[in-house]
């Protein structure tokens, strides 16, 4: 196993058979099985909340469990700067703009006060 | 007068039947039902295309530059960090194994564990494929080429955007999305690669927070009826239970569990036991 690991090509495997097959597979999936869905159907309402559900689970985590620098921030900054990002976005109008640069103005700001 | 019965009739089916007629009577507050539409595939995909300089791509770009970062840190080269980035395109996913090939993860539990962190483009990619496909015109390769380009980024964008689009313009207009997407941020993520030497932990930091904040606001936009809005609130309160007491599997159940009940409760909002 070793061995195999040092192979220059080794990296180009795993990248292929644990990247990108163990993920496409999930899109093709996808298509064969939806395929028979029709868009007004109560069964397509149904899938859509499983995959909404999905990505707020995924949203949540980074938040709550984030990698590299972001898990040196207190939680509750993090939070907050998602909080008023979320409802600037509300207030304009729903500007994904604006959301996004609230959000990251009270972050840079907390982390500035906290040192 | 029972001819022209008939012919108004014959009239209204046949419009309710033409593929290219997007019902402008779904969106009369829309504006995009009264704009000209592209007439040929490849103005649709060139529309797609400009339509993808856009906040959504640029803020995608600048996690990715974040991502960049992060695996030349773990000690990925040039040419794993790119081949990843267009072969695997889903970011949560190549987190994944970046962190697996850095520690020296075997072939197999890698593949399990990326499996797991993808599972969620299953049920997203079922919840396009109705609004991209023409019935009994669109061939299932076309739909196995596009489906690539399923990731947060351009399916919040196509869940919110394809359906005010007739529909003989949503698969190539989604092709010329996805695919600019793609390309663009290939080749800012090799760029930040070879130019960033490393990144200062407040600036890794604020690239790390767009996401989150990024799909929170888009993901609500993007939202049709109260059920999404209802799944979105559910996940975000499970998503982390399940974390903690059922990891690995966690988001499958968030989303099975979570996605269910908001779609069960606002069904008994919307039509009570019928």
């Amino acid at each position: 196993m070793n061995g195999l690991s040092e192979a220059w090509w080794w990296p180009f495997v795993m990248i292929l058979v644990a990247g990108w097959l163990a993920t496409d597979v999930w899109r093709w999936l996808g298509v064969l099985a939806g395929g028979r869905l029709r868009e007004d159907s109560e069964v397509f309402i149904w899938v859509r909340c499983v995959a909404t559900a999905l990505i707020a689970g995924v949203i949540a985590k980074l938040l709550l469990f984030p990698q590299g620098a972001l898990a040196e921030t207190p939680l509750a900054l993090r939070l907050l700067a998602a909080a008023c990002g979320f409802t600037a976005f509300l207030v304009f109008r729903q500007r994904v703009v604006v959301g996004v640069l609230t959000g990251e103005a009270v972050l840079l700001t907390g982390w500035f006060v906290l040192g | 007068m029972r001819l022209s019965f008939h012919y108004s009739v014959l009239q209204s089916v046949s419009v309710m039947s033409s593929p290219a007629g997007g019902s402008p009577e779904q969106n009369p507050s829309s504006d995009a039902a009264q704009r000209s539409w592209p007439t040929t595939t490849g103005g649709w995909m060139l529309f797609g295309t400009r339509s993808a300089i856009s906040i959504p791509a640029l803020i995608l770009t600048a996690a990715f530059v974040g991502y960049a970062g992060l695996a030349r840190e773990t000690g990925l080269s040039l040419a794993e960090t790119l081949l990843m980035t267009g072969f695997v395109w889903a970011l949560p996913s190549i987190v994944v194994l970046t962190g697996g090939m850095a520690t020296g993860m075997g072939l197999v539990p890698a593949a399990i564990a990326v499996a797991l962190a993808s599972v969620r483009l299953m049920p997203m990619t079922m919840a396009l494929m109705p609004i991209v496909k023409v019935p009994g015109k669109t061939k299932t390769w076309q739909l196995l080429i596009a489906s690539h380009f399923v990731a947060i980024t351009a399916w919040v964008y196509a869940m919110k955007h394809l359906p005010d689009m007739p529909r003989e313009g949503r698969l190539p207009f989604f092709i010329g999305f996805g695919g600019s997407v793609t390309s663009f941020v290939f080749c800012m993520t090799g760029i930040s690669y070879l130019l960033i030497d490393h990144m200062p932990p407040i600036v890794a930091g604020a690239l790390f927070l767009l996401t989150p904040v990024y799909f929170l606001c888009s993901l609500w936009g993007a939202a049709r009826m109260n059920a999404d809005k209802a799944a979105m609130i559910t996940g975000l309160v499970l998503g982390p239970l399940f974390f903690l007491y059922l990891p690995g599997l966690d988001l499958l159940w968030t989303g099975l569990v979570g996605g269910t009940g908001a779609y069960l409760v606002t069904r008994f909002m919307r039509r009570g036991f019928s």
